[in-house]
């Protein structure tokens, strides 16, 4: 009988350890002066370093090394007041120097943690995850695989490599050993590695895009039988894309590996692939004849060597912590919990915040972002922040509340600026989109509409108050929706001896 | 007793992807044994007031600011290359069938 999450998590104890890596948003690539740039046509942001060419030589991207440190100091590390990039050796096409520059036994940042928030039985709880090292490195080049009969790389025909990723700055956040997570080893993994990202995003060093691979994450997995006190062995799960897929991919590996131990099986130390179309893993190739890295020191690098009063410097520029900025906007917008979850993953709170701080309503303001733009965007299949700006929802939304603009021709503003036919004024001039608020004019229309409906205002007159939504329509159509219908119903039902 | 072994050496050079018969794999291995030898002998007089170092001149902090410099062209970068295909360096089979 095979067991399901549940019972594994009864009999078996989990113990993780997450991998994350970030490619900084620098311009220029770690060792070279190439660009970074998402998209470019294949092997155009290349050069004599990035392309291992004999005799070039490597010089390290300033900016690169502030990231990291603001990011070991964002998760509580120390500083190392000398570290050293190194060789990782190995012979595969993704990185044309057959090494990749990295580093190993003398990382920049060491020792940290990252306090993250967890829902348990017994509500929130706090879970404190502690780093083991933020080191720098680069990223590889990507490869086309052709032919063969899966499309992979396994019996493959050739393979293609693209190098222009091959050199942009990465940073690799390693966790210590993580146990005592009980059956709750999912949730702690998917708020790390969600915390993780929102403290990135506030530092500006990246744009932490999962899908897009700019925040890539593994997840190493044990089980030990419950009170053994023992460590199991472990399996490292790559290609872990989303937020999800890392609670998702902790789940899968802890039904297979209890599901191995159960039927008295063994663990194999190797890696494997995350399916995202099932959660589960696949095996890939195992740990035992994994390559023989035979790191040493970069002879062509010079050590890091911070100084302290930048340190410091850089300290104090640590923006607020993103789950203190989280619980203080939350209070001051009045903003359901759940919402609040929404703006957050949606990756709003910033342009939200902005639209409020311009003078806008924080409910309108939440409401345009989450409601329509995000409508918008998701059609266009965009980022909602890439369509308007904070300033220009703000001035729909106070065009709507000094009632220049209903609700109905504000969604047409906020279109007519998205198609890019202005500001909001431009568009609203443009369209002829004002409200009808001449009271002579729609007198004339109510008129009309009582007119065409002799019965319906009967009814209305005879007290029938919900009657009136068909004559309000009426006026509504024939004014193009341009009229106020709060205003509409007043002079109708005073009209109709109703006031 | 050898620093490094027959072995040692075969498992190298299949690391480094480089073909070597059974004359080369025996005569390598004493080489480099001989050669490990004399490195060896170094640690003999370096003391523990002596750090190891990775660079022969004490610099520290090189960095280049973080511009944009034009790359080479496509054809400039494959110019080299024994291969190519659809602009992309074209290199042969990686991984068998599993």
């Amino acid at each position: 009988m095979s067991l399901n999450y549940d019972q594994a998590v009864e009999k078996y104890e989990p113990t993780l350890g997450l991998e994350v890596h970030v490619e900084l948003n620098t311009k220029s690539k770690m060792f070279c002066s190439c660009s970074t740039e998402f998209g470019g046509a294949p092997n155009t942001q290349t050069c004599p370093v990035c392309l291992g060419l004999p005799g070039a030589l490597p010089v390290v991207n300033g900016k690169a090394i502030e990231s990291t440190i603001l990011i070991g100091l964002a998760l509580n590390c120390s500083i190392a007041p000398f570290s050293r990039f190194a060789r990782k050796n190995y012979f595969y096409p993704d990185m044309p120097k057959n090494f990749q520059t990295s580093q190993y036994d003398e990382p920049i940042c060491v020792n940290g943690y990252l306090d993250v928030e967890i829902e348990t039985d017994e509500g929130v709880k706090p879970f404190r995850v502690e780093i083991e090292r933020v080191h720098m490195e680069e990223d590889t080049g990507k490869s086309l695989h052709v032919g063969g009969a899966t499309g992979r790389i396994h019996g493959a025909d050739y393979s293609l490599l693209d190098y222009n990723r091959a050199g942009i700055p990465l940073v690799e956040i390693v966790t210590k050993i993580v146990g005592g997570t009980d059956k709750y080893a999912p949730q702690v993994a998917r708020a790390y590695v969600t915390e993780l990202r929102d403290i990135l995003r506030s530092l500006g060093v990246s744009d932490v895009k999962m899908e897009q691979g700019s925040m890539r994450c593994d997840v190493n997995l044990s089980l030990a039988p419950i009170g053994s006190g023992e460590l199991g062995t472990r399996s490292e799960t790559k290609n872990v894309n989303s937020l999800r897929s890392v609670e998702r991919a902790v789940i899968g590996e802890v039904v297979r590996q209890s599901n191995r131990l159960q039927d008295g099986e063994r663990i194999v130390q190797e890696t494997r692939h995350f399916q995202e179309e099932s959660g589960q893993t696949r095996s890939g190739r195992s740990k035992e004849q994994a390559e023989d890295y035979r790191y040493f020191p970069e002879p062509d690098l010079v050590p890091v060597v911070p100084d302290s009063a930048w340190i410091e410097e850089l300290r104090a520029t640590l923006p607020e912590k993103p789950s203190t900025r989280r619980a203080r906007l939350q209070a001051e917008w009045s903003v359901p919990d759940k919402e609040m979850t929404s703006l957050v993953n949606a990756g709003l709170l910033d342009v939200v915040e902005e639209t409020i701080t311009i003078g806008a309503d924080p409910t309108r303001a939440r409401s345009w972002w989450l409601g329509e733009v995000s409508r918008l965007a998701n059609e266009r299949e965009v980022d909602p922040t890439s369509l308007i700006t904070p300033a220009q929802v703000a001035e729909v939304i106070s065009l709507i509340a000094s009632g220049e603009l209903t609700d109905k021709l504000a969604r047409q503003v906020v279109e007519g600026v998205i198609a890019g036919e202005g500001t909001p004024a431009d568009v609203i001039s443009k369209r002829g989109l004002k409200v009808v608020s001449d009271d002579g004019a729609l007198m004339t229309a109510i008129e009309a509409a009582i007119a065409s409906q002799p019965d319906t205002a009967e009814r209305v007159r005879g007290g029938n108050i919900p009657a009136a939504g068909a004559l309000i329509g009426a006026v509504m159509k024939a004014t193009g929706g341009q009229a106020d219908a709060a205003k509409v119903r007043e002079l109708l039902l005073k009209h109709l001896g109703q006031l | 007793m050898a620093a490094i072994s027959r072995d040692d050496v075969a498992h190298l050079a299949k690391l480094a992807r480089i073909e070597m018969n059974d004359s080369e794999l025996d005569h390598l291995a004493q080489e480099m044994d001989v050669i490990l030898g004399a490195v060896a002998r170094v640690q003999e007089v370096a003391s523990a007031d002596v750090p190891p170092t990775s660079h022969p001149i004490p610099v520290n902090n090189v960095v280049r600011e973080d511009v944009v410099r034009p790359s080479l062209t496509p054809q400039e970068a494959l110019s080299g290359a024994p291969a190519q295909s659809e602009d992309r360096f074209k290199v042969p089979q990686i991984l068998g069938e599993e």
